[in-house]
Parts: structure tokens; C-alpha cells; sequence
């Protein structure tokens, strides 16, 4: 996870051409706070190299 | 009909076919209801008055002309406004989208619960571009509890329960990406079905999440949930989700009891984080089952996270040119969550969806020792209209991103799944059943022999 999130999300911002406001950015900070640490809980989850990710299910 | 204003569908439909009420009366009775009702719930949106009278009159026509009608005949019904209604711009709950042309044609869902004979009256309001729990919406204002109007419907479809719920309608369809159908039907105390991912086409709507948006009816008796999903069933080619099965029709083995059904609680993740009143629901239901086992869905807790890093992260793919140029547009609160959703390094979302391969196999070996698995639908009652938090397990946390960590790990999977409402006071408590893929036809059983036995039932809120 980035040391520094507010770094980040100007980074990303300018790479992806969002307009984010000064006001916004504690919010949005907060949310990707706790968005990277649920995808960190799931990246640490032992999966095998030959697994596919799921998009449309077939049974 | 003694109660027209709380007729269910299935009793609507058998008094217009068989002449005892014309259609045009109850449309007039539901157009007089909303008119009545609507200023205080604020869940329509759009009242299709002139439409509806029009379809009225030619379901008149035809049965006097001796046709027979579908099996909705005269049944009022109104739709989320992310559907597609000739005529209206879809809009989704947002700002944004008001401007968008009206749209030319009819949602296929629509198209079809008409060609079954029912009516539409209206759209519904809902949490803007359906990132909601809790059907307070910035630019519609909140849609409003009929069992207490002081509380929240609960998101995103919340017009929709509100409008079920308060009886202004006896159907009405909505949409489940996380959770959408189940928690209004759950705080609002309605039938809500949220089918296997795939079998409901959901062309011409407006998407969220593709890769876990679902559509579903609303409906006050599990009989109209499943006449409701009968009726919208088939494959459609508009759609590249929606799979090419043939209708398998649930309403004709409704009645054949629970049988040597194998019916298993949801253990561990799904028993943690719940108000008393959650309990109690589940409780209730556990008692009027015979359940055989508890079972427990691995990583349930983990398979939420990652049900909400691919939604958010899908969602800001979806409205990226939308947060670029119109930011100021949005909800904030929905923005914000958008804007980080856009900012997840991609090897973590891929992650995610690789996980979410591993876990659906892990639940679909459950299926093969169970048929359906009972859990809570939401944590607590419907919250206060402007709560912000609640405690859960004696730690305090955001209403808005916690409403549904009991049906997010469900969604994301494509399972179906049936709410029951538990007539619990103050509010009533929804119930998850949950079966196996395009196994609806078992969760409904469940859900129209709980109701036989009374322990489930969509109770008439004071004042309506």
C-alpha cells in the first residue's frame, strides 16, 4: 500500500485525467483507504498460478 | 374483491380475467393510491397514468372479446427508473442522465410482464446510479419507509420496496448488484427474488457492476414473485449475460411442500455481526424449518472484500468519462467512492476476480449436500433516514457500507436467492434463502411453505 495516499491519488488522478478537488480528496482517501486494504485481504490469499478469474458464469 | 388496495397479483389477476373487476378500476385504484400515498413514501418517480389507463382498457377489451390474457392480467406494476420506458430518459437515480434521450422502446422485462397481461404505472426512485444501500437519493429526495416513515427503505432499489411494501403496487421490479432487491425487501417487509445471474435478461436498463448486475421482481407473496419471474423468463440475444436455457416454470411446483428438501444454516460470517432483531428473524425461520445441518461458507469474509474492490473498481469503469467531466453532477458520496474505485491497482482487482473463481467453487460443493442455505438478508431493521452510523459487535460503523455484508458474498456469485419478510415490530426483518444456480424453483418452495406456516408474511403497514 502506498506510504503516502494523498500522493497517490494525485498521481492517479493526473494519469487518468480525473478532476479531483482539494475538498473531495479526505473522502476519497478514506474510501481507497479501506478499498486497498480489502484487496490487500484478498491478495493475500493463496490462489493457484492456473486459476481464471470469474466474469460470466456457465453451469 | 373485499381489498383491492392489498390484493395480491395473482388475486388481481384472477378477478380481471374472470370479469369480477375491470382492469381500468384497478388502475384507477392504484393511480388514487400513489396520488395519496406517493407524497409521503416518494418512491414513483414517474406516474405513467395516461399509459396505464390505455393498457387498462385494451386488457378490457380483450377479455370481453372472450381472450384470454396471461396470467398478470390487470396486474399494476412499475419499474426502478434504470429500466427502459419508452418515453422517459433513463436515469438511473443520478442527475446526470436526465438529459440522456428518452428512450424508444420498453425494457425486454417490461415488454414481457406485459405480454403476460400486466400494467405498467410508473418508475421508482432509487440510490443514484444504484451504488446504495439505503434509498436516499440526493436529487429525488429519500425514498421513505411505509412501516415507519421516519426510516430508510434501504438502497439501491428502494422506490421499489417502498412501493411493494406500502401497497401502492403489488409488483415491482428492481435491480441487485450487492444487494439492491434483498435489503429493501428486507427492511420494507416484501418478497424480493434476486435470480440466478444470467436467467433475467437485463437489456435495456442502465448497468452498474456488469459482471454482477442482476434484475428482480418485488412482489407481497412468494405465488406473485414467482408468476412475476415466469412471466420474464427466456433467453435474449440483447443481453450477453443472459444465458440461452429454456424456461423452467417455478410457479406450478410452488406447492409441493418442503419435501425431503435439505435446508442448512449459514454458519460463521453470516451469524456474526447482527442486531437482535437479525437474530430473532433468523430464529423464527429456523423454527419453522427442518434444517439438517449448518454449514459454512469459506472465506465469506474475504469473498465480501473482494465483491466490493471488483464493484467499485467496475463502477468507475463504467462512469469514468462521467467523473471526468461532470463530477460536480454526482451524489458526493457516490463520486468519492467512484473516484477511488478508479484509482485500485489492476493486479489487485484481478486478484479479486480470481478469488471469486476459487470461492464460487468452494460454495457450489456445498450444493451438493444441501439445497438451500437460510442467512440473514441485512444486519438490523431499516436505520433512521439520515443515520450515518450504527455499532455492530460493539464496534461502530458506516450504515452506508455496511448495510449488505450479508449479501454481498452472495451477489457476486450469481446464486439465486429469495428474501421472506419476518413481521417483526417495530420493522419487519428480511431472510435470506439461497440455493443453487437456476434453482429458483427451491428457494421459492422454501419461501411459499414458510409463508403456509406463517411464519413469513408481508404485514400491511399502519395507515396504508
Amino acid at each position: 500500500m502506498p506510504a503516502d495516499l494523498d500522493t497517490y491519488i494525485d498521481t492517479v488522478a493526473e494519469a487518468l485525467a480525473l478532476p479531483v478537488e482539494e475538498a473531495w480528496k479526505p473522502t476519497i482517501r478514506a474510501n481507497l483507504d479501506v478499498s486497498l486494504k480489502m484487496a490487500w485481504m484478498v491478495q493475500e490469499f493463496p490462489l493457484p498460478d492456473e486459476i481464471e478469474p470469474a466474469s460470466i458464469y456457465r453451469v | 374483491m373485499s381489498d383491492l388496495d392489498w390484493s395480491s397479483a395473482s388475486a388481481i389477476a384472477e378477478a380481471v380475467s374472470s370479469r369480477k373487476v375491470p382492469a381500468l378500476d384497478v388502475v384507477n385504484g392504484v393511480l388514487t393510491r400513489i396520488e395519496k400515498h406517493n407524497p409521503v413514501l416518494n418512491a414513483f418517480t414517474d406516474v405513467l397514468a395516461e399509459r396505464a389507463r390505455a393498457k387498462a382498457t385494451k386488457v378490457d377489451s380483450a377479455i370481453a372479446r372472450g381472450e384470454k390474457l396471461g396470467p398478470l392480467a390487470g396486474v399494476p406494476f412499475a419499474v426502478k427508473n434504470l429500466f427502459d420506458v419508452e418515453g422517459l430518459p433513463t436515469r438511473a437515480g443520478s442527475k446526470i442522465n436526465r438529459t440522456r434521450a428518452a428512450a424508444t422502446r420498453d425494457a425486454p422485462l417490461i415488454e414481457r410482464l406485459e405480454a403476460a397481461g400486466a400494467i405498467l404505472v410508473g418508475a421508482l426512485n432509487m440510490g443514484e446510479y444504484a451504488y446504495d444501500f439505503t434509498g436516499e437519493n440526493i436529487h429525488d429526495g429519500p425514498s421513505r419507509n411505509p412501516h415507519d416513515v421516519t426510516r430508510m427503505t434501504g438502497g439501491s432499489s428502494g422506490g421499489s420496496g417502498g412501493a411493494v411494501g406500502g401497497g401502492l403496487v403489488p409488483l415491482a421490479l428492481g435491480s441487485d448488484t450487492n444487494g439492491s432487491i434483498r435489503v429493501p425487501a428486507s427492511f420494507c417487509g416484501v418478497f424480493g427474488l434476486k435470480p440466478t445471474y444470467g436467467r433475467l435478461s437485463r437489456a435495456r436498463s442502465f448497468p452498474f457492476v456488469p459482471s454482477f448486475d442482476h434484475l428482480g421482481p418485488f412482489a407481497r407473496t412468494a405465488r406473485d414473485l414467482a408468476a412475476a419471474y415466469d412471466a420474464m423468463q427466456g433467453p435474449d440475444a440483447d443481453d450477453a449475460a443472459c444465458v440461452d436455457r429454456p424456461i423452467e416454470l417455478v410457479s406450478p411446483l410452488l406447492d409441493q411442500g418442503l419435501g425431503d428438501l435439505r435446508i442448512a444454516l449459514a454458519g460463521g460470517y453470516f451469524q456474526k455481526n447482527l442486531f437482535p432483531e437479525a437474530k430473532e428473524a433468523i430464529a423464527r425461520i429456523t423454527k419453522a424449518l427442518p434444517l439438517s445441518r449448518e454449514v459454512e461458507l469459506p472465506e465469506a469474509m474475504r469473498a465480501r472484500s473482494a465483491a466490493y474492490v471488483i464493484s467499485t473498481c467496475e463502477g468507475a469503469s463504467l462512469h469514468l468519462d462521467r467523473l471526468r467531466t461532470r463530477p460536480n453532477d454526482f451524489d458526493p458520496a457516490v463520486r468519492d467512492r467512484l473516484f477511488a474505485g478508479a484509482m485500485i491497482p489492476a493486479p489487485l482487482v484481478d486478484r479479486a476476480q480470481k478469488f471469486r473463481r476459487w470461492y464460487r467453487a468452494q460454495v457450489l460443493e456445498l450444493f451438493k449436500s444441501v439445497d438451500v442455505i437460510i442467512a440473514p438478508a441485512t444486519p438490523c431493521m431499516a436505520p433512521k433516514l439520515g443515520q450515518t452510523t450504527f455499532v455492530l459487535d460493539g464496534v461502530e460503523l458506516p450504515v452506508r457500507a455496511n448495510i449488505g455484508i450479508h449479501t454481498q458474498p452472495i451477489s457476486f456469485i450469481g446464486l439465486p436467492v429469495v428474501v421472506v419478510p419476518v413481521p417483526l415490530e417495530p420493522m419487519p426483518m428480511g431472510v435470506q434463502i439461497i440455493a443453487a444456480p437456476w434453482r429458483e424453483d427451491t428457494a421459492l418452495r422454501v419461501a411459499h411453505a414458510l409463508e403456509q406456516t406463517g411464519a413469513v408474511l408481508a404485514k400491511r403497514p399502519k395507515g396504508f
